[in-house]
């Protein structure tokens, strides 16, 4: 029996990386794993999905190309290849990480890993994969048996959300993991969901060529985001031929040979919509199950541990954080909650993440990003609002790349000058709303944001105005 | 375990200092009493000493870091048979983390720099601690909150100086403005008119002071090239924010007297000349006329005692002693020793201490207490050929007397004109304690002693 400090059960994003922050603070560490260094994350979800999204951008490039002066003839593209360059693109960081932690000397435990008591680890062979059979191990990496710790972190993560009825069978009905390598194109797809995976994926096959529907139980698209910013996507994509039905509820699937046929319900009555193949994108659930929690006493609620914010579950000696330790569902956070839990238990002065200031990027096209409270949240939570808004048309920068769509709008307490929250929907949003992110951490005030000198040409001058606009000061618009 | 060394109190009241200048150089062998680094003080200079031995292995706090926290880890000392190159700071790092971990480590070293509490004979101990509030504007001392800390606080007339910052490297943030304003702490005084009319404030509060020009607005008035910027250092800070409290919170008035010296230059020469010489012919003592304006300053003081007292913000303190500063320039500003009990010494103590207090004050080696309290001062430009001036009250005296140049000068004595050598001497008058009469009668007495030197001898 091998005697660490912490194991961490899982190594997606957020167990890797605290993994590697452990043996950083000096911690004798190991991290346990099943199947798959860098999680979900990195093998079946952000980083895949926008590898094949990428391909899908320059395909539509190709298409567009008599846009900008260019010429392409016979322009189509190789579902396999497009597969391939995404599942490579997977494989090598997933070695990265495999580098990173034998560079930190963090131990690699392959197999399921449960908690038999506080401090004890066991881990079996796994019996499956979410490819199927159980993936071997990695080189280097330690066999199942008996671990312990004097700390216990659970990253397991989450796992798609099952509605009853209309169960994924990796044939019709799709999660992400289908929907990400599809053997051949499909003709049609429904999706249901409008959350950040379902717009992702009703946007790649959109742009691929197939039909795609979207269903949306609630009456906006991408539910988190602002009101004005998901009233403008869905044009976009409306534009772009998705079908969208909003306050809509896939009430029964029927299943055929080679098709699925889905009755969805909205307050005008019911329909039916046939699609080749159907993406189940209705959210994740937390991996609680089969780790011990329950005989230990572990709190959870709605499928997630409970925590104080700083990987604290009520039992000592375990911690938990990422996915399962509950939403925001996001890679980052987990990242950034496993560095805490570390830090606490090293005994350095943390501080509970500030889940207002965790940016959310979904990269569809076109992409958008957002952090903080939306109008209608910020409204409800009493605040008198300095709302700017800024158009892509106004910008150069976007003109030239011939993206002239696209909104960037900032939300400002009128009391305090807080920024409260920043929502952009248009080309490259995602890699522009870190600056609001930083902003809002240092607690920056509307004036140091207009005193702030932002390069010309470039998108994030949009930034600057958007905040000109709050106070009736915009030059472009 | 490595040695903790932390910044010092130099003074009872000090809350913090700059560290000046590091002597030893991490890896540095340090024995005990040797000078590890030089702290400064809004007017002194002290030295920190190394109470263990052992080599110096890592400076937290680098030069020329202004105003850190008594009490804060400022090196480490790796002991005999510890790595130095291991030493490390204590984990959670910037700020005074571990405050009582580190106090209870270094107690020998801050008992030993720290100087003794006042004595129980200094009556200048209730005084700096009860001088009137400080105006806080242009105190020039930067406090760090973020931008919205700063607007939240300023619109709930909160004093971010009362807040502890709980933001990285004790940054003041939101949530630490928002937990003072729920517990009410650190309110300006701007912000709440409606306190209570008998609450014992300052005779004007600091919010009601008009302001200088800002350095850009000042800067706008000359061409770009046409001057140099010099900055401040804590001297120059001190001197501009106590002498504009003065000017702003003391109504002055002045008094101005003539005096002849006839007779003591004559008496000064007769003592003088007594003086016995030690074998390289040097004197014992050579009595200056400041010496004697100070003996008689001191003299008047106890006939006049009323205004041997200080304004004390809702009362008046009166002493028993007579401790008188003594202007003194030095490169760069000035420091003000106070001669205690002055009206006890003889000219020659006073005038040996004198040069004792000169000196150092030249080499900004004077304690806090050795500047601290008095009720009044002597500032003397004669030298300087200055006949006659109006010196600014050095807070929290009540007085202070501007001594001009001795000269010869004709004036009229039993209706015939007649050479003497005379000075003028101006009172500067804190009216909230003097009065004209007042001041008056210890000028008239003040006169009498050095026109009746022989007095100032029994």
């Amino acid at each position: 029996m091998s005697n660490y400090d912490i194991i961490v059960i899982g190594a997606g994003p957020g167990g890797y990386v605290a993994a590697i922050r452990a043996a950083q603070l000096g911690f004798k560490t190991a991290v346990v794993d099943r199947e798959h260094l860098g999680g979900i994350c990195l093998n079946w979800g952000c980083i895949p999905t926008k590898a094949l999204l990428r391909s899908a951008e320059i395909f539509h490039y190709f298409e567009h190309a008599k846009d900008f002066g260019l010429s392409a003839k016979d322009v189509s593209f190789d579902m396999e290849a497009v597969v391939k360059r995404s599942r490579g693109v997977s494989g090598r960081l997933n070695g990265g990480v495999g580098m990173l932690l034998k560079k930190n000397k963090v131990d690699v435990i392959w197999g399921e890993g449960s908690i038999e008591a506080p401090g004890k680890v066991t881990v079996k062979k796994a019996t499956k994969s979410v490819e199927g059979p159980p993936k071997e191990a990695p080189k280097g990496a330690l066999g199942p048996g008996s671990y312990s710790a004097k700390h216990i972190i659970v990253a397991t993560g989450a796992r798609p959300r099952v509605l009853p009825g209309i169960e994924p069978d990796k044939d019709l009905i799709w999660t992400y993991f289908e929907a990400m390598v599809p053997k051949s194109m499909p003709k049609s797809v429904l999706v249901m969901g409008s959350g950040a995976i379902g717009i992702e994926f009703a946007s790649f096959y959109r742009t691929m060529g197939a039909e795609v529907t979207v269903v949306e139980l609630l009456p906006q698209i991408l539910p988190v985001e602002d009101a004005e910013i998901a009233a403008h996507a869905r044009k976009r994509f409306e534009k772009q031929g998705i079908k969208i039905l909003t306050g809509a509820k896939v009430s029964k699937v029927d299943k055929g040979k080679g098709s699925v046929t889905a009755t969805i319900e909205d307050d005008k009555g019911k329909q039916t919509i046939t699609a080749e193949k159907l993406i189940s994108a209705v959210g994740v659930v937390g991996n609680i199950e089969n780790l011990g929690l329950e005989k230990l006493g572990v709190k959870t609620d709605r499928g997630c541990v409970v925590t104080d914010g700083l990987g604290r579950t009520n039992v000592p000696g375990i911690y938990a954080i990422g996915d399962v330790a509950g939403p925001p569902m996001l890679a980052h956070k987990a990242e950034h909650e496993g560095v805490l839990c570390v830090e606490t238990i090293k005994g350095l002065h943390t501080h509970a993440m500030d889940k207002a200031m965790i940016p959310g990027c979904t990269y569809c096209h076109p992409q958008i990003a957002s952090v903080g409270l939306t109008e209608a949240k910020a409204k409800e939570a009493g605040y008198e609002l300095k709302v700017g808004r800024f158009p892509f048309q106004g910008n150069g920068k976007a003109i030239a790349l011939g993206e002239p769509e696209g909104m960037v709008k900032t939300i400002f307490d009128k009391k305090t000058g807080k920024l409260l929250g920043a929502h952009m929907v248009g080309a490259e949003v995602t890699e522009l709303i870190q600056g609001y992110v930083v902003a809002m951490n240092l607690e920056t005030t509307e004036e140091e944001l207009m005193h702030t000198v932002f390069p010309h040409p470039t998108l994030s001058e949009m930034m600057h105005e958007s905040v000109l606009d709050a106070y009736g000061r915009v030059i472009h618009s | 375990m490595p040695i903790n060394v932390l910044m010092p109190a130099l003074s009872p009241t000090m809350e913090k200092g700059n560290l000046a200048k590091w002597l030893k150089n991490e890896g540095d062998k340090v024995s005990p009493g040797d000078v590890l680094a030089e702290i400064e003080t809004d007017k002194a200079t002290m030295e920190v000493e190394a109470i263990d031995e052992g080599v110096l292995a890592k400076i937290i706090v680098p030069d020329g870091t202004a105003d850190v926290p008594v009490n804060e880890l400022i090196a480490l000392i790796a002991e005999e048979g510890e790595d130095p190159a291991k030493v490390e700071a204590p984990a959670g790092g910037g700020g005074a983390s571990k405050p009582e971990e580190a106090k209870s480590e270094s107690k020998p070293e801050s008992k030993k720099d720290a100087p003794a509490a006042p004595p129980a004979n200094s009556e200048a101990a209730p005084v700096p601690s009860k001088a009137p509030p400080v105006p806080t504007t242009g105190s020039g001392e930067r406090i760090f909150a973020s931008p919205l800390a700063r607007r939240i606080a300023k619109d709930a007339g909160l004093d971010l100086k009362a807040v502890k910052g709980s933001g990285p490297h004790g940054r003041i943030i939101e949530r630490d403005v928002r937990a003072a304003i729920g517990k009410g702490v650190g309110k300006t005084e701007a912000a709440s008119p409606a306190a209570k009319p008998e609450a014992p404030k300052a005779a004007a509060p600091a919010g009601a002071m008009a302001q200088g020009m800002s350095a850009d607005q000042v800067k706008a008035m000359y061409p770009a090239d046409s001057y140099e910027e010099v900055s401040l250092d804590g001297m120059r800070k001190t001197i501009a924010k106590r002498l504009l409290e003065s000017k702003q919170t003391i109504p002055h008035f002045y008094l101005t007297l003539d005096v002849e010296l006839d007779a003591l230059m004559a008496l000064r020469k007769q003592l003088n000349d007594a003086a016995t010489k030690d074998k390289d012919g040097k004197p014992a003592y050579k009595l200056s006329v400041n010496d004697f304006v100070i003996k008689a300053l001191a003299l008047s003081l106890q006939k006049v005692p009323d205004a041997n007292a200080v304004w004390a913000e809702d009362r008046i303190l009166r002493f028993k002693h007579s401790d008188v500063g003594v202007a003194v320039a030095i490169d760069g500003g000035l420091f003000t020793p106070v001669i205690r009990e002055a009206e006890t010494k003889s000219l020659s103590a006073i005038s040996a201490q004198m040069k004792d207090l000169a000196g150092r004050a030249r080499n900004k080696r004077l304690k806090p207490e050795e500047y601290q309290g008095g009720t009044t001062a002597v500032s003397n430009l004669g030298m300087f050929g200055i006949r006659e001036f109006s010196a600014v009250i050095n807070p929290p005296h009540a007085t202070i007397l501007a001594v001009g140049a001795g000269e010869k000068r004709v004036v009229v004595k039993d209706d015939a004109p007649a050479v003497v050598q005379a000075m003028s001497v101006t009172l500067s008058c804190d009216h909230r304690v003097v009065d004209g009469a007042l001041g008056a009668e210890l000028l008239q007495s003040f006169k009498g002693l050095i026109e009746n030197p022989m007095g100032m001898l029994v």
